[in-house]
């Protein structure tokens, strides 16, 4: 009799059941989370100016005007212009390849990544839109300048380094090609309307 | 004779399943690793532009977005709303939503406070142009316009 009783086993608990707990949780996980990585053009935004400050004299060849009407018209420099030439327009101006009188001036600057002495453009991009222009254009006309600067960062990039900018890892270099080439946009304050 | 009719009795065994539940947590883990959790309904239309100079947003956790567009609900009209977090909000908002979403970070993390600016291709620039200006205002400089990878 209690040799019969030693051998009855536990029973083994019915895990089947787990599986749908486990999927039920799976389910809920798919359902509230989001794949997708959020993309988008990156900016930084100047300190408010206070009011009894003046602008800043800034030569006229060192500015490139970009108006973007209410009808989502471009005026590169007052000339209207298509938002195709603007890419090719801004890397002219920023770059000043032959050091035209008309195109911006350049400064001196210490970048010892590039060998010491590197020639910065002082030139400034000036964009300037209405408060009907739409958030597609500006977005479009900010992807070509940021496409122009990442053309000539490139550029840059594979003249010094022998790789694209894209590509550049090491910290110093990219730093050092982001001094050389920044991002010199500048948006005009709104104006009041009244 | 007596082989054939022991072979006929014999079954073929069950599948077993106990590592199911296994391979399913398993793919529990890989999704509560790589996704994060939505933020919050969208009460406005977000179909943001494209554009192909688009960076990648790091670290998900240090973005606040504000969303901007017509509102969903066809009844509430067509004009551009702003949303912040779950509701519908003003202009003047913003900057205690910034406070708060700065308040809710680490103090170490606070400078990398990017703001998502998740506005429609058909808004008007006036209004991001005022949301700018809150932004300015309060300290919030790293911004973010949120839009899509070209494919060209």
């Amino acid at each position: 009799m209690i040799n019969r009783k030693e051998k009855k086993k536990v029973p083994a608990i019915n895990a089947s059941s787990m599986a749908d707990i486990s999927f039920l949780l799976l389910a809920f996980f798919l359902m509230t989370t989001t794949m997708e990585v959020d993309t988008g053009i990156a900016r930084r935004l100047p300190p408010p100016v206070p009011p009894t400050e003046k602008p800043p004299d800034i030569k006229e060849r060192n500015i490139l005007k970009v108006n973007i009407s209410k009808n989502d018209r471009i005026l590169i420099n007052d000339k209207i212009a298509d938002v195709r030439m603007l890419k090719d327009q801004a890397k002219e101006f920023l770059s000043n390849p032959y050091n035209r009188e008309d195109l911006p001036e350049k400064r001196w600057d210490t970048i010892p990544a590039l060998g010491g002495l590197y020639e910065v453009s002082k030139g400034i991009i000036s964009l300037k839109n209405d408060r009907g222009t739409s958030y597609e254009m500006y977005i479009k006309v900010q992807d070509e300048l940021t496409k122009a600067v990442n053309e000539l960062r490139d550029e840059l990039s594979r003249r010094e380094f022998g790789i694209s900018y894209m590509s550049l890892k090491n910290d110093e270099q990219l730093e050092a090609v982001r001094k050389a080439v920044p991002i010199s946009i500048s948006e005009a304050e709104p104006e009041e309307y009244k | 004779m007596g082989k054939f009719v022991k072979k006929g009795k014999k079954e073929v065994p069950a599948i077993s399943t106990s590592s199911m539940p296994d391979i399913v947590f398993m793919l529990i883990f890989f999704f509560m690793i790589t996704t994060t959790m939505r933020q919050s309904d969208p009460l406005v239309k977000t179909s943001v532009p494209s554009a192909s100079q688009v960076e990648k947003l790091e670290k998900k956790s240090l973005v606040s977005y504000i969303f901007i567009g017509p509102p969903k609900n066809a009844k509430l009209g067509t004009e551009s709303r702003i949303q912040l977090n779950d509701s519908f909000a003003t202009l003047d908002d913003i900057p205690n939503f910034i406070f708060a979403e700065r308040d809710s970070r680490d103090e170490v993390d606070r400078k990398f406070l990017t703001t998502s600016i998740k506005a429609d291709k058909t808004v008007k620039m006036g209004i991001i142009n005022d949301v700018k200006q809150q932004l300015r205002e309060v300290g919030a400089f790293k911004i973010s316009y949120s839009s899509r990878k070209d494919v060209d």
